[in-house]
């Protein structure tokens, strides 16, 4: 994959394209049928998931198999605080990320003593852990059953953050926050150092680099963006519960990057869309779904072993962001 | 030698890999503004001496001093930022990133951690180590496409950039032509105007025209050290290296 911090790129095209996406996203709001737009609205958050997810794999080349613990950090986060506690949708949003932070600071701190393959299974393991936290504290997080989140609860002052027009935008808000987060992200200076971590670690400290800061500081940025997903999630979808835990929301936001093109901008909505709708059809008519989910990935990594846009940017578009 | 704070000097460094003392108990002085350059037959230590030096091995015994500074507790990051910039042996560049920004990544590094980051003077910087290696041409290609020749320049470059005070070049010179061979040598007596060249080099007629000093190390340890006629009058040197050279 190219670099998306080349010098000779076009920042102002990347920009527009980013408007223009953006742009469509309003646009379908008001036009798509009630069923796909409640779809977009949770595929919106989810791509933000996944773009967190992106920050670390992608750009920093950090291969993280616990990151649904980030995404709970934020969905229990808000959800508890706000259960539990009473607190607004504000409040319990602002907890979220502050318990993402915090959770990608201490496991941050811990995994990055290792590295590749183990550093994957530590990452795993944690999540575990998070995992069977949640279930042995079932008084308060409801377990596996997990509980919802009264409606009275997702109010913004006057406005109904329940409603499917409300919600669609506000997760469209969340989404474009962090396009434009990640944006400023990898095209800063220490956007540059991140890249160039993922390329030759060695190279970057002999540069005079602290490598475990940098890293650190991609594990806490990419942690916090999980948790906004996950706290938006519980927020728009008033739902808190264990499955988000498991290793599956790990995995998922890996296969929703690999699909859509690591260290792209775009890739990780291209991949969420791509995947959900995928699962959403092929449902419909078999349990074996999966089979479907198996062999679009075989393609892919056929036709497409960069992801679609990873794949667009190399052969057609070198200025894709 | 004038009581000048030398720039660098190893007490007793050592380092160890399983039983094999790879360095061992070397005592090194290097004054500011010399060119040195270490030589000795392959597994003689000098790359282990010189990742010592600069931090990429903690060594099993022995100081470093920089300075005047006991450097040997510090982190290899904070040793560059000190002013010790070392260039790989097996070309390390960032292949998928331009030319730019590869040395980019060294300006910028002084700038942040100098505070502040202005455009203009990132770009002034890259551009000046870019036009001392001649590589100013190709700032926007993307560095894996350029030929080796250019890719061992633009390793250099990227330690210029540091604005390092000891640049550490290993075998910058492996794999040139003679032409590109002869550049390099004009490179590194510019290079040598402000900063401390320290140099791991196999090529003898290189290593004999551009050194001030040379050490010679065998075995991890250093066999001989002197200007480069006295090293060539060397007996024991001979024996131990040039000979085989020639011989080989």
């Amino acid at each position: 994959m190219t670099a998306p911090i080349v010098r000779n790129d076009r920042p102002m095209a990347a920009i527009m394209l980013h408007v223009i996406v953006i742009v469509v996203l309003v646009a379908l709001q008001f036009v798509l049928p009630d069923y796909h737009r409640a779809v977009f609205s949770r595929v919106l958050v989810l791509a933000v998931f996944a773009m967190g997810y992106n920050l670390l794999f992608g750009y920093t080349g950090l291969l993280s198999l616990g990151h649904a613990m980030f995404f709970c950090a934020g969905l229990y986060g808000a959800g508890m605080t706000m259960s539990l506690l009473g607190w607004n949708a504000p409040a319990g949003f602002a907890a979220g990320l502050a318990c993402g932070a915090v959770l990608a600071l201490v496991i941050g701190l811990l995994a990055l003593r290792t590295t590749g393959v183990a550093f994957m299974i530590v990452t795993l393991m944690f999540a575990q852990v998070l995992y069977l936290t949640i279930l042995y504290f079932n008084e308060y997080t409801g377990g596996d059953q997990g509980f919802s989140l009264r409606r009275a609860a997702r109010q913004l002052g006057p406005i109904d953050l329940t409603d499917p027009t409300t919600r669609y935008f506000a997760a469209l808000i969340l989404f474009a926050a962090a396009l434009a987060v990640t944006h400023m992200i990898v095209r800063s200076p220490r956007g540059r150092v991140l890249v160039a971590i993922r390329e030759n670690e060695d190279r970057v400290r002999m540069l005079g680099y602290d490598v475990f800061a940098a890293k650190l500081a991609a594990v806490v940025l990419s942690g916090v963006l999980c948790a906004a997903a996950g706290a938006t999630y519980a927020i728009l979808f008033g739902y808190v519960g264990a499955t988000f835990a498991t290793i599956q929301y790990s995995i998922l936001p890996l296969l929703w990057v690999l699909l859509g093109g690591a260290a792209t901008a775009l890739g990780p909505l291209f991949g969420t869309l791509f995947m959900y709708y995928v699962v959403d059809i092929t449902s419909n008519y078999t349990t074996a779904y999966l089979l479907f989910v198996g062999v679009a990935l075989i393609l892919l990594v056929l036709y497409f072993p960069k992801g679609v846009l990873g794949t667009v940017r190399e052969r057609w578009l070198p200025w894709l962001p | 030698m004038a009581a000048v704070t030398p720039l660098l000097e190893t007490c007793g460094l050592s380092r160890s890999f399983g039983g094999l003392r790879a360095v061992d108990r070397v005592d090194f002085t290097l004054q500011p503004g010399e060119i040195r350059a270490i030589i000795g037959p392959n597994g003689a230590g000098k790359t282990t001496f010189v990742s010592l030096v600069c931090g990429r091995l903690p060594p099993s015994g022995g100081k470093v001093i920089f300075d005047g500074e006991d450097i040997t507790g510090l982190p290899a990051h904070r040793r560059v930022r000190k002013g010790i910039a070392y260039t790989f042996q097996i070309t390390s560049i960032f292949g998928k990133l331009t030319v730019f920004d590869n040395v980019a990544l060294s300006v910028q590094q002084a700038l942040l951690s100098g505070g502040g980051l202005a455009t203009a003077s990132l770009r002034r910087g890259v551009m000046d180590a870019l036009e001392r290696t001649g590589l100013a041409g190709r700032a926007h290609e993307t560095a894996g496409n350029l030929p080796y020749g250019h890719q061992r320049l633009l390793e250099v470059a990227m330690g210029l950039a540091l604005k390092p005070r000891l640049l550490i070049l290993d075998e910058p010179t492996q794999g040139l032509s003679d032409g590109e061979i002869e550049g390099f040598v004009t490179l590194v007596r510019r290079i040598a105007e402000d900063a401390t060249v320290l140099l791991i080099e196999h090529n003898m007629p290189l290593v004999m025209e551009l050194a001030w000093t040379i050490t010679v190390f065998e075995r991890g340890r250093i066999l001989a050290e002197g200007t480069p006629s006295e090293i060539r009058r060397n007996r024991i040197v001979q024996d131990a290296y040039l000979g085989a050279v020639a011989d080989a």
